[in-house]
């Protein structure tokens, strides 16, 4: 008899993915009928090494926990911080976080729209995509310095500050992204090819996307009306009343496919300019850091005993960062993070159910996972599914490692 | 067998292949400069090719070796007598008289079928959906390429590509078939990308769905044969579809009065610049402005809008004729 199902293993390296996770598909033709998601290839221990660092340190450390958010991890850092210590930000600092963010926000869902366009083949959309995405990337080096890794926000306010000449260049890109935006509308939301592909493909349904506990975009094109700037406002954000966009009030009803998921991403880069000109054009004047001095701030988190909860809306989903500081050093005891893609990586294992192999890139992009952000722990098991422990896995690494010294010939 | 006919034969395909390769090279180029990127040089593919020469040839441990290794030269050889079946411009095809448009058709269908074969040989999870997938595109875009190519033997009365090189297609018919034949083109350009899996037809070798499907396994040698078979194919292709609904000579055009080795040369050249063009806007084109579709989809739009309208225009035809 004929072989009717094959298995398909998508990952740890595959094209469709930017970053390792395993999905493996059991197919019949082009349907999928069994399917298992396996993560943790990027575990890096990010925490246990922030654990044992200071404060400061570890601020820089969550801005290399995701390539793209490199904002929104910090932001939750402060946030968090800021609550166990019992400080706040200057005003002004509140204020321009926001515009740091929300710039990061449109970066973000501009690199999405290349790489969904790129999963379906739509190369030049990605090229034309991403040639505009640029702009912003050279507002955020003029602002602070650095294309990715901004290093602008501290505990206690933010470390360097925007001046007049700065919101010139502000105003002119968001012009810029103003008519970007309505070109990438008319391109994404009416070419055909684009709708046959995302109409119906990775559709969650509301009660769906309750149950899996998805965040961010991927929930609010569901049609849940969620968004931590508008449920838990902090900063700038309580004094804007950002309203979470969701498909129903664009287009009157959510479907919570692909489709309307990138109509709330393009959207909500409208909603990001608003944003940025409310905070430019109302930002109050006044220093920019709470305790200016780095030693003093340590020191106070030394003295601290207490715990925060931080969180950011990342254009992702929430983030979440836990903090304990315990008043034995000046960095974190405890610190706990969680990343959106955590959660949204549930929704892969029943969209694929039943789907196409062609549906694999979409429903694998359409959350825009990071796996370096949700993978927290990494767990070896032997042949037979036995979990193996840390002591035993060291000892075999100092085995191996003194097993190529001797080859090698390299005498200590 | 004259002398003449044996130079033919070996500097056809020669020719044939170094135009291919030239013609990949400037769709690569005009491809990245319709997205804003630099591009590689032309002469690119040529330099693909000669790497994929030197490197390794891998056969999979699961794979059947002998249809796996064979596949490429298959597919490689039917190309090459592809070409001997072109006329350039107004030299004749070398294999004139031992064939027409139905060999054709079968020698285009042989290289798919030998990709697809060499996917379900390779013993790769991603090469079997591929070739899978290659398949159903086959049975979707042969029935509207079988229609164009009765459609033209309603005009002629025959299937021979010298006949229909010789006397374009427009003088033939009237206006009511010259519709006819124009929706047969259409047809014709819409079924290219399929036939040479491009985008949006690319399905089958997908890259960030299977991992470039039929060729997952494929490297070296093997790799090389198929990226050449590839390369004549689109030429093949677009100079048969100029052969068919392009025909103009230069000379009927502006009435010139060549002779000689410079009519051959500015006819030559004539065919060579219509055979780009229409690569260029039936390939280069159509590849950078849409996305790949589903197989569900692109079956139905051959099986239905294609069939429809290569129908309705065989229909046309048969009433003009």
């Amino acid at each position: 008899m004929a072989k009717t199902q094959y298995y398909i293993p998508v990952g740890p390296i595959h094209p469709a993915l930017k970053e390792p996770i395993r999905v493996e598909a059991e197919v019949e033709g082009e349907k999928i009928v069994k399917v298992d998601v396996k993560r943790g290839f990027a575990h890096r221990g990010i925490e246990y090494m922030g654990m044992k660092r200071n404060a400061i340190q570890t601020l820089y450390l969550s801005e290399r926990i995701c390539g793209i958010c490199s904002i929104s991890h910090p932001y939750a850092f402060v946030i968090g911080s800021e609550k166990a210590l019992g400080i706040e930000a200057p005003p002004r600092a509140q204020y321009i976080r926001p515009i740091i963010a929300e710039l990061e926000r449109i970066h973000s869902h501009i690199l999405w729209l290349g790489v969904v366009a790129h999963e379906m083949g739509f190369d030049s959309l990605l090229f034309w995509t991403w040639k505009g995405r640029e702009k912003v990337l050279d507002l955020l080096e003029l602002l602070t310095g650095n294309r990715i890794n901004y290093s602008v926000f501290m505990i206690g306010g933010v470390r360097r500050d925007i001046k007049e000449s700065h919101i010139k260049a502000i105003k002119e890109t968001i012009d810029f992204y103003r008519i970007f935006t309505e070109e990438m509308k008319d391109v994404f939301l009416s070419d055909p090819v684009y709708k046959a592909r995302t109409r119906g493909v990775a559709q969650l349904s509301k009660e769906m996307a309750l149950k899996l506990n998805v965040c961010g975009p991927v929930a609010r094109a569901a049609g849940l009306r969620m968004d931590v700037r508008q449920d838990n406002p902090y900063d700038a954000y309580a004094d804007i009343g950002v309203r979470a966009v969701v498909p129903q009030d664009i287009v009157g009803e959510a479907r919570g496919d692909a489709y309307d998921i990138t109509l709330v991403r393009l959207y909500e880069i409208e909603q990001s300019l608003d944003i940025i000109e409310f905070c430019i054009d109302n930002m109050p004047e006044g220093k920019i850091m709470a305790i200016p001095n780095y030693v003093v701030l340590l020191s106070k988190i030394k003295k601290t005993v207490g715990e925060g909860i931080g969180m950011h809306e990342a254009p992702r989903g929430e983030v979440v960062h836990y903090f304990k500081y315990d008043g034995t050093r000046d960095g974190p005891a405890v610190w706990k993070v969680v990343a959106p893609s955590y959660n949204n990586i549930n929704s892969w294992a029943p969209l694929l159910l039943g789907a196409e192999v062609a549906d694999i890139p979409i429903v694998v992009a359409y959350i825009d996972p990071c796996m370096c952000c949700n993978d927290r722990v990494a767990v070896v098991r032997d042949s037979d599914g036995r979990t193996l422990d840390y002591s035993l896995i060291r000892r075999k690494a100092v085995e191996k490692t003194m097993k190529i010294k001797k080859e090698l010939g390299v005498i200590e | 067998m004259t002398p003449e006919f044996i130079t033919y034969a070996f500097a056809f395909p020669i020719l044939g292949v170094f135009i291919g390769l030239a013609y990949k090279g400037i769709d690569r180029r005009i491809s990245a400069r319709l997205t804003s990127r630099i591009g590689p040089p032309i002469r690119q593919p040529f330099w693909d090719v000669g790497k994929l020469l030197l490197k390794e040839t891998i056969v999979p441990e699961n794979a059947v070796a002998w249809i796996f290794n064979a596949m490429p030269l298959v597919a490689f050889a039917s190309s090459m007598t592809l070409l001997l079946y072109i006329p350039f411009g107004i030299l004749k095809a070398p294999l004139e008289g031992y064939g027409d448009l139905v060999v054709i058709l079968y020698l285009l269908t042989l290289q798919s079928l030998a990709m697809a074969i060499g996917g379900f040989a390779s013993g790769s999870p991603f090469s079997s959906v591929g070739a899978q997938r290659e398949m159903v595109l086959m049975m979707s875009y042969e029935m509207p390429l079988a229609t164009v190519i009765v459609g033209f033997a309603l005009v002629y009365k025959s299937f021979s590509l010298t006949t229909i090189a010789t006397t374009p297609v427009w003088t033939m018919v009237g206006p009511l078939a010259g519709i006819g034949i124009l929706l047969l083109f259409i047809a014709l350009i819409i079924v290219t990308p399929a036939e040479l899996a491009k985008l949006p037809f690319d399905i089958a070798e997908a890259e960030t769905e299977i991992a470039e499907g039929m060729l997952a396994e494929y490297s070296g040698r093997n790799l090389a044969l198929f990226y050449l078979s590839d390369a004549v194919r689109g030429f093949a292709l677009a100079a048969i579809e100029v052969v068919l609904f392009i025909p103009f000579t230069l000379s009927s055009i502006f009435n010139l009065n060549l002779t000689g080795a410079s009519l051959y040369i500015v006819e030559g050249l004539w065919f060579l610049f219509k055979v780009l063009v229409l690569y260029l806007l039936a390939i280069t084109l159509v590849r950078t402005s849409f996305a790949r579709f589903r197989i569900e989809q692109a079956s139905r739009i051959f099986w239905v809008y294609v069939n429809i309208i290569a129908l309705v225009g065989l229909a046309l035809v048969w009433m003009g004729v």
